[in-house]
């Protein structure tokens, strides 16, 4: 294995280590959706899928 | 009673508009010259042909300013100058990128159209969340959860080295990070988010992630 390999690898544990505390403090805190702000949420969401599926499509 | 207070509400209210329209303002002049500053060290780096452990080099600096520097200096004048280098940063670890698809027969119209269509989604969802002014705060639990578990599909992914899944991974992470465009735009206009430099970096960082997998996903699913 190459030490690239290894760096990156050690990258992504230190964003882990780092991020975790904070995504369950997120989970925990972040307001309830109702299933209008649900939808809102998607359709644009849903639009970008279609657009970069179009692009791929394009090259 | 109330009616005596109208005047001091309306006052607030209209204090607070101005202040959100500030930060708006700022943010997206900060966003605009930290990108344009970006294609200049990007090109720079391109020049120059950076070896191809640059990218590493540059997310590492990039993520310790972002985590133990930024932090302290984002309510100051010199946290304008930590933005500049965390963008400039970036922007030398793309050259190598950008070198090795111009290596590509249609390498150049690949990176063109990553650009665009990440101008595109940027605008688009920006536009939504600004004309809307819907409040998706909500989605943040959701994004930083979906952060955690493509870091570790991505982990995996660097011992298994599975094409299959490099593709779904850069297709979740452009869907993660459109949603943080809602998601940080709408902090904006809802007064969640008061610091523009805070704001500039969290845009700066979804649009940086949608032109990079979007343009690894056009490479893969390009025929050439």
């Amino acid at each position: 294995m190459d030490w690239m390999k290894i760096f990156s690898a050690i990258l992504i544990v230190l964003m882990l280590v780092y991020l975790l505390p904070r995504a369950k403090d997120m989970i925990k805190n972040s307001p309830k959706a109702s299933g209008n702000d649900l939808v809102a949420a998607l359709i644009p969401l849903l639009l970008v899928i279609g657009f970069v599926f179009l692009l791929i499509k394009s090259v | 009673m109330s009616t005596m207070n109208r005047p001091v509400e309306l006052a607030q209210s209209q204090s607070a508009v101005l202040e959100v329209n500030k930060v708006l303002k700022n943010t997206y002049a900060l966003l605009s010259v930290t990108l344009l500053f970006s294609a200049l060290t990007a090109y720079i780096s391109m020049q120059m042909e950076m070896p191809g452990f640059m990218p590493l080099v540059a997310t590492f600096g990039a993520l310790g300013l972002i985590w133990l520097v930024l932090p302290r200096t984002a309510n100051s004048a010199a946290g304008i100058g930590v933005v500049f280098a965390i963008t400039g940063l970036l922007g030398l670890g793309l050259g190598p990128i950008l070198n090795n698809y111009l290596q590509m027969s249609n390498g150049s119209q690949l990176i063109m159209t990553s650009l665009g269509g990440t101008g595109v989604i940027f605008l688009a969802l920006s536009g939504y969340a600004l004309t809307s002014k819907r409040d998706f705060s909500f989605m943040g639990g959701m994004l930083v959860a979906g952060i955690v578990l493509v870091l570790i599909a991505s982990l995996a992914n660097i011992f298994m080295a599975i094409p299959a899944l490099s593709l779904a991974i850069s297709a979740v992470i452009i869907l993660i990070m459109s949603g943080f465009i809602l998601h940080d735009t709408s902090r904006i206009i809802n007064g969640g988010e008061r610091n523009y430099i805070m704001a500039t970096v969290g845009l700066y960082l979804s649009l940086y992630n949608i032109f990079v997998n979007l343009l690894m996903l056009l490479g893969i699913m390009s025929d050439d």
